[in-house]
């Protein structure tokens, strides 16, 4: 039961058992949506329009039993934290009733580069075998790919951090490759790699090194002398330095590295998908563009920004968990 | 651990300490030449930036000094050892560990959390804070941080415990409410203490040597003796005399 009240007006306050006028308003306008789409006639012979009316239909019916539900008192908390969407499922099904009419309904936007909703969910409906594997094939070319460069360079920042000899060495070569965007090396890479999977992945590495490496770097140098002066005094060995207090005290920093690592291994999967490799969803969405199935690859785009979320979401989840102890972290 | 005497006795003999800067060499510490006795509370004096902290740091054995020697119960200090622990002015406790887990700190350190469990909670009883912890540093108070951080140098039983300007950045009532803890930690545990400060009263207050330290290089400009009985009272004439005799010393005598 969390209160929260962000702009008093729209937003009503999540109080346990209580009228959800936004909630109505949304389930109402879901449902006109839906009427629309189904009753109008579409401009151009177009499939799953009726489906997408059911669904609209049925997404409103839920929406008004769950303002049903928040006026009973058994059932209101667990539905606190969805009564905080009531404007925005308002704004999405007026969103969605737009999108309709501009393309399916009067076709007022250039076809086919505007996809109407009927059709992406024809592409959910009818090819979600091609883009689950292409969701797969991503993941299994990014999350070695990201967890290896990672882990070297979480390791890399840490010895550089914490010696002075590597420090020495490593820093003008970190210094001159790192800031080089890692998709400049595709031509090398597809060349010196036998497999587009093994150049692939060398890629991405090396895209989510150069941060880890040096946001590592700088958290272990930055610990504070005093923190070290402590647990000397107190007898710690020097592994000890730096397991139980260098590395922890730099997570801050590591995190930063690797949150700024997923994005960069996210950009350089798509640009080696659609490059160099034959599957994943920037593959199918190059491939997608070539037949001119601007749906495909809207729907492509959509999963896509689904899997990057979830990642960020599955790192800051992780972020909060171990840095619990830090105050004013940043909720995702 | 109510007993008698758990102190070292710490001898200085002849200690110079130079810090080399880029072209030249700083003179912080100028033939210091004392001696604690075992359970003796001693509190060394002087103005800011005179080189009394550095002076803690070379008991601690965190640098070697430049010239001279310092040995405790006659061993030369080589390095630093968990029976000599320092209480900073800030308490720099690790922000990611609770309070149990920064006063278990010495003990993980070494390998001995098993066998020292116990004397975990006792530390944290003592300093008070046995409800807080599982509190993080962000959660404390000033005085509480430094009670923590008091805890964490105890679990270690040291035989010398450094206090560099421990309440230097309290509000002016914790302060006395740690003063008269401090001295009750002492009377109970007898560990030799040496204390760095700048405040007269609290060195009067505390300690049963004064030892006046010039400016840098500090050198040792007086060892006064404070014999009043405790509990002290700071409005007690004899303290009060030595508090004038003190800021005589230091040139900030008080006009008649």
């Amino acid at each position: 039961m969390s209160a929260t009240t962000l702009g008093a007006g729209l937003l009503a306050p999540a109080r346990p058992a209580a009228f959800w006028p936004s909630g109505w308003v949304a389930g109402l306008a879901w449902i006109g949506a839906a009427a629309a789409i189904s009753l109008l006639p579409d401009a151009d012979d177009l499939g799953r329009t009726q489906e997408l009316a059911t669904l609209a239909a049925g997404f409103g019916g839920l929406v008004l039993l769950a303002a049903l539900g928040s006026t009973l008192s058994g059932l209101a908390p667990r539905l606190a934290r969805l009564r905080e969407a009531g404007p925005w499922l308002i704004v999405l099904a007026a969103a969605l009733l737009a999108w309709e009419l501009a393309t399916a309904k009067y076709e007022l936007l250039p076809r086919p580069f505007f996809a109407a909703p009927q059709s992406l969910l024809e592409v959910f409906t009818d090819d979600y075998a091609r883009l689950g594997e292409s969701v797969w094939r991503s993941l299994l070319l990014v999350v070695p790919g990201y967890a290896l460069g990672a882990v070297i360079g979480f390791l890399f920042g840490v010895a550089m951090g914490w010696s002075r000899i590597v420090g020495y060495w490593a820093h003008p070569v970190v210094r001159l490759i790192g800031p080089l965007p890692a998709t400049a090396w595709l031509p090398i890479a597809f060349f010196a790699f036998a497999s587009s999977r093994g150049a692939s992945t060398f890629l991405i590495a090396l895209a989510s090194f150069f941060p880890v490496t040096v946001l590592t770097w700088s958290g272990v140098s930055a610990v504070s002398k005093a923190y070290y002066d402590v647990a000397r005094t107190m007898g710690a060995s020097p592994w000890f330095l730096v397991r139980k207090v260098a590395v922890p005290a730099a997570m801050p920093s590591v995190f930063v590295g690797l949150f700024m690592g997923l994005g960069a291994s996210f950009s350089v999967l798509v640009v080696a998908e659609m490059m160099g490799v034959k599957a994943g969803l920037g593959w199918y969405m190059q491939w997608a563009q070539g037949w001119a199935a601007y749906a495909n690859m809207y729907a492509a785009l959509l999963v896509m920004a689904g899997m990057c979320s979830g990642a960020v979401t599955l790192l800051f989840r992780l972020r909060d968990r171990l840095l619990s102890w830090q105050k004013g972290l940043v909720r995702w | 651990m109510v007993s008698g005497v758990n102190g070292a006795r710490l001898e200085v003999r002849g200690v110079s300490h130079a810090f080399a800067l880029e072209k030249r060499s700083l003179p912080v510490l100028q033939d210091i030449d004392f001696t604690a006795e075992p359970g003796e509370f001693v509190a060394l004096l002087g103005p800011s930036g005179c080189g009394k902290s550095t002076l803690l740091r070379l008991v601690a054995g965190l640098e070697p000094p430049t010239e001279g020697q310092l040995l405790v119960d006659g061993a030369e200090i080589t390095g630093t050892h968990p029976s000599r622990t320092i209480m900073f002015q800030d308490p720099t406790l690790f922000p990611w560990r609770t309070v149990r887990g920064n006063a278990q700190l010495g003990p993980e350190a070494r390998g001995t959390l098993a066998a020292d469990g116990p004397r975990i909670e006792e530390a944290l009883r003592l300093v008070g804070l046995a409800g807080f912890a599982s509190a993080y540093p962000h959660q404390l108070s000033g005085g509480m941080a430094q009670r923590a951080s008091l805890a964490r140098s105890l679990v270690n039983e040291p035989k010398i415990l450094m206090l560099d300007e421990p309440l230097g950045k309290l509000d002016s009532l914790t302060r006395l409410a740690m003063q008269r803890e401090l001295v009750a930690l002492w009377e109970r545990e007898r560990f030799t203490a040496l204390l760095v400060t700048h405040d007269v009263e609290e060195a009067l207050l505390l300690a049963d040597r004064v030892l006046v330290l010039s400016d840098r290089p500090a050198r040792i400009r007086a060892d006064i003796r404070v014999e009043t009985p405790r509990p002290r009272r700071r409005d007690d004439a004899g303290l009060v005399a030595l508090r004038e005799e003190i800021l005589a010393l230091l040139g900030l005598a008080e006009a008649a």
